[in-house]
C-alpha cells in the first residue's frame, strides 16, 4: 500500500537535514528554506491530525482507561468512586447466573442473525446480479431496509407481532396453524427479535454482497459458460470463492454488530420474557443506567470488549486463511 | 452469479417474492397510516384502506412533537456529518500527502479506534458528558462523534487515487499545501466525500443508545428516542403510530434514494479494497 511505499523513500530517520526532502522541493530551494519547508510540513501534518486525535483522546482512549479504573471500584449513583474493590466486580460477574444467561443469549442472537442475514443477502444479490430489465428497481427495494433505523423498525414489528390483532398471527391462522406469542413466549421472543434484526440489516448486507459480486470480472463468467458449467455449480465453485473477501468482511462486521444489538431489544422485549432476550449490552445498560452500578457495568463492558477482540482476532487468524484474495 | 442460464421467469418470480418479503413491513406501514382509526382496529386486519385518509399525519403532529424530533435529528446528524468530513479530510490529507515522524504509529492508532465498540466506553463517556453539564444539549450529542477512523481511511484511499503528477506540478509552481488541499484535492474527491456524507448521516440519524442516555427533556429528543412516545401516547391507534413512523422514516428514505449510488461505490472502494 501507499503508506509503506512512502516510508521507503530515502529519508533517514525523518531528521530535518536538507537531503531528506522529497523531489518536489529538492531542486528548487536553498538548504535553509528547505529546512523551514520541511519543518512546516511536519507542523502542518500534526495540525491536520490534531482535531481527530483530540476527539479520539477525549472520547475513546480516555474512557477506555477510565473503564478499567471504574471496574476496580464501587461507585455511588453519581458515578463517583466510593471504594476500591480490586477484582471483586469481575468475580461477582463471573459468579452470577445472569452473566452466563446474557452471554448465551448473545451467542444465540449471533447464530440466529448472522448466517441467515448473510444467506438472504447473498441470494438476493445473486438474483439481481445480471443485466435483465428492471434490476435497478429490485436493487433499490432490497437496499431499502438500510433507511430503516432501529427505532422505526422496532415500532413497525411490534405492531406486526401483536399477539391477538397482529397481521402475522392473522396469516398464521389463515394457514391453519396456531397463533404464536411472538414477544411474550420465552421460546419465541429471541427468534422474533432476530427475524426483525435480519430484516433491518438486510439492506446493508445486500449492498455489500452486490458490490462484491460486481467486482468479479465478467470474463470469468464467460469462460465458465463456455465450459458448460451450470448456474448452481458456477455459483458455488466460482462466485463464492471469488467473493470470499466480501463474505469474510461481512461476517466480521455482522458479528461485531450483533454483539452490540440493543435498541430492538430495549423497545420490543426489555430483555424479557424471563430474561430470554437479555443480551450482554442490555445487561450492561441495566446495571449501569437503571441500577447505577457503574463499576460493575464497566467491568462487564470490558469483558464484552475482550470477547469481541478475541473473536475478531480468531476470525482473522483462522477464517481469513480460507479467503481467496485476487 | 451467472443467472443467464436460468429461465428468466424463474428469476423474476423469485425477485417478486423477495421484494414482497422485504417490502411487506413498509407497505403495511404505509397502508395502515392511511386508514381511519376504526379500520385499523378491525380484525381480521384489512390490507388496504378504504379511502386515502391523510388526517392521521396532521393528528400525529398535533399529539407528539414529531417536527421537533425531526429537527433535532437533522441538526445532530448534519453537524456530525459536516464535522466528520472536516476532521477526516484533514487527517486523510496528512496520511496521504505529508511526511512526518510517527506516521505509522499514528496510523495504527487510528486503526485501533475501530476496534473499540462504543458500548464498551459509553459509561465513562456518559460520566464525562454529565460532568461537563452537556446532558440534554446538542454539543453532548454531537462532539463525541466528530472524528471517524473509517472516514479517514475512506478519504485517504480516495486521495491516493488522484493523479499524483498534478500535485507535484502545482507544488513546483509554488502552490502551498493549504491551496493544494482546498482547490485541488477536495474538489477532485467529491465522490468520496459524498460517500462519507451519506454513510455518516444515515449512521447518525439511526443512533439510539447515546441519545437515549444523554437526553431526558422532550424538546431535546431525537427521532429514534422520540418515536417511543408513540408507544405510550397512542398505543391503541395503530394508524396514528404508523403514520408517525412513516413521517420519521421519510428523511432517511429520501436520502437513501438520492445517495444509494455513492454509497454502494464508496463501500466497495473503502471497505473492501482499503
Amino acid at each position: 500500500m501507499m503508506m509503506e511505499k512512502e516510508f521507503t523513500l530515502p529519508s533517514p530517520g525523518h531528521s530535518l537535514s536538507p537531503n531528506v526532502n522529497g523531489p518536489e522541493v529538492s531542486t528548487a530551494a536553498k538548504p535553509v528554506s528547505i529546512k523551514r519547508t520541511r519543518r512546516r510540513e511536519i507542523l502542518l501534518a500534526y495540525a491536520c491530525l490534531a482535531p481527530s486525535l483530540l476527539i479520539f483522546a477525549l472520547f475513546l482512549f480516555y474512557p477506555l482507561l477510565k473503564s478499567v479504573y471504574l471496574s476496580l471500584f464501587l461507585t455511588d449513583p453519581q458515578g463517583r468512586v466510593a471504594e476500591f474493590v480490586g477484582f471483586d466486580n469481575f468475580r461477582e460477574i463471573l459468579a452470577s447466573d445472569m452473566f452466563y444467561t446474557s452471554f448465551g443469549n448473545t451467542l444465540l442472537f449471533i447464530v440466529l442473525t448472522v448466517p441467515t442475514g448473510m444467506a438472504a443477502a447473498i441470494l438476493l444479490a445473486a438474483l439481481t446480479h445480471n443485466k435483465l430489465k428492471g434490476m435497478k428497481i429490485f436493487r433499490f427495494i432490497f437496499s431499502l431496509p438500510m433507511a430503516v433505523s432501529v427505532g422505526t423498525g422496532s415500532m413497525i414489528w411490534m405492531i406486526l407481532y401483536h399477539p391477538t390483532l397482529g397481521i402475522l398471527n392473522y396469516f398464521l391462522t389463515l394457514l391453519g396453524t396456531q397463533p404464536v406469542q411472538w414477544l411474550t413466549d420465552p421460546k419465541w421472543a429471541m427468534i422474533s427479535v432476530a427475524l426483525m434484526t435480519v430484516w433491518m440489516n438486510l439492506g446493508f448486507n445486500y449492498i455489500l454482497m452486490l458490490s462484491g459480486m460486481q467486482g468479479v470480472s465478467e470474463d470469468i463468467y464467460d469462460s465458465t459458460k463456455i465450459d458448460g458449467s451450470g448456474p448452481l455449480r458456477t455459483f458455488f465453485r466460482i462466485t463464492m470463492p471469488l467473493i470470499s473477501p466480501t463474505l469474510f468482511f461481512t461476517s466480521v462486521v455482522s458479528v461485531i454488530g450483533a454483539f452490540q444489538a440493543f435498541g430492538q431489544i430495549n423497545i420490543l422485549t426489555k430483555g424479557g420474557p424471563m430474561n430470554s432476550t437479555n443480551v450482554m449490552v442490555f445487561n450492561i445498560y441495566q446495571d449501569a443506567f437503571v441500577n447505577f452500578r457503574f463499576g460493575i457495568g464497566s467491568a462487564q463492558a470490558l469483558i464484552l470488549f475482550a470477547i469481541i477482540l478475541l473473536l475478531t482476532v480468531f476470525q482473522f487468524k483462522f477464517v481469513e486463511k480460507k479467503v481467496h484474495y485476487q | 452469479m451467472n443467472m443467464r442460464l436460468m429461465p428468466k421467469s424463474f428469476i423474476y418470480i423469485a425477485l417478486l417474492l423477495g421484494s414482497l418479503a422485504v417490502l411487506f413491513p413498509l407497505l403495511y406501514t404505509l397502508s395502515t397510516s392511511l386508514m381511519s382509526e376504526a379500520e385499523s382496529a378491525v380484525y381480521p386486519p384489512p390490507l388496504l384502506p378504504e379511502a386515502v385518509n391523510l388526517s392521521n399525519f396532521a393528528k400525529v403532529i398535533d399529539t407528539i412533537p414529531v417536527l421537533t424530533f425531526i429537527g433535532n435529528s437533522l441538526i445532530v446528524s448534519i453537524a456530525i456529518m459536516l464535522g466528520q468530513i472536516v476532521t477526516a479530510s484533514l487527517a486523510a490529507y496528512a496520511f496521504a500527502f505529508l511526511r512526518f515522524p510517527g506516521k505509522t504509529l499514528l496510523f495504527s492508532l487510528f486503526l485501533a479506534t475501530m476496534m473499540i465498540p462504543w458500548e464498551v466506553i459509553m459509561i465513562p463517556n456518559y460520566l464525562t458528558v454529565k460532568s461537563l453539564n452537556w446532558l440534554d444539549t446538542y454539543q453532548g450529542l454531537i462532539i463525541p462523534f466528530l472524528a471517524t477512523a473509517f472516514g479517514t481511511f475512506l478519504l485517504r484511499q480516495t486521495f491516493l487515487q488522484l493523479p499524483k503528477e498534478l500535485f507535484e506540478a502545482a507544488r513546483v509552481d509554488g502552490c502551498g499545501h493549504v491551496r493544494v488541499f482546498l482547490s485541488m484535492v477536495l474538489p477532485l474527491s467529491i465522490p468520496g466525500i459524498a460517500t462519507l456524507g451519506v454513510y455518516s448521516f444515515l449512521n447518525n440519524w439511526n443512533m439510539y443508545l447515546w441519545p437515549l442516555l444523554t437526553t431526558n427533556r422532550v424538546e431535546m429528543r431525537t427521532v429514534q428516542i422520540g418515536i417511543g412516545m408513540l408507544q405510550f401516547e397512542e398505543m391503541n391507534s395503530w394508524n396514528l403510530i404508523l403514520s408517525g413512523v412513516l413521517l420519521l422514516l421519510l428523511p432517511s428514505l429520501l436520502l437513501l434514494a438520492l445517495g444509494l449510488k455513492p454509497l454502494v461505490r464508496g463501500i466497495t472502494a473503502g471497505a473492501l479494497k482499503g
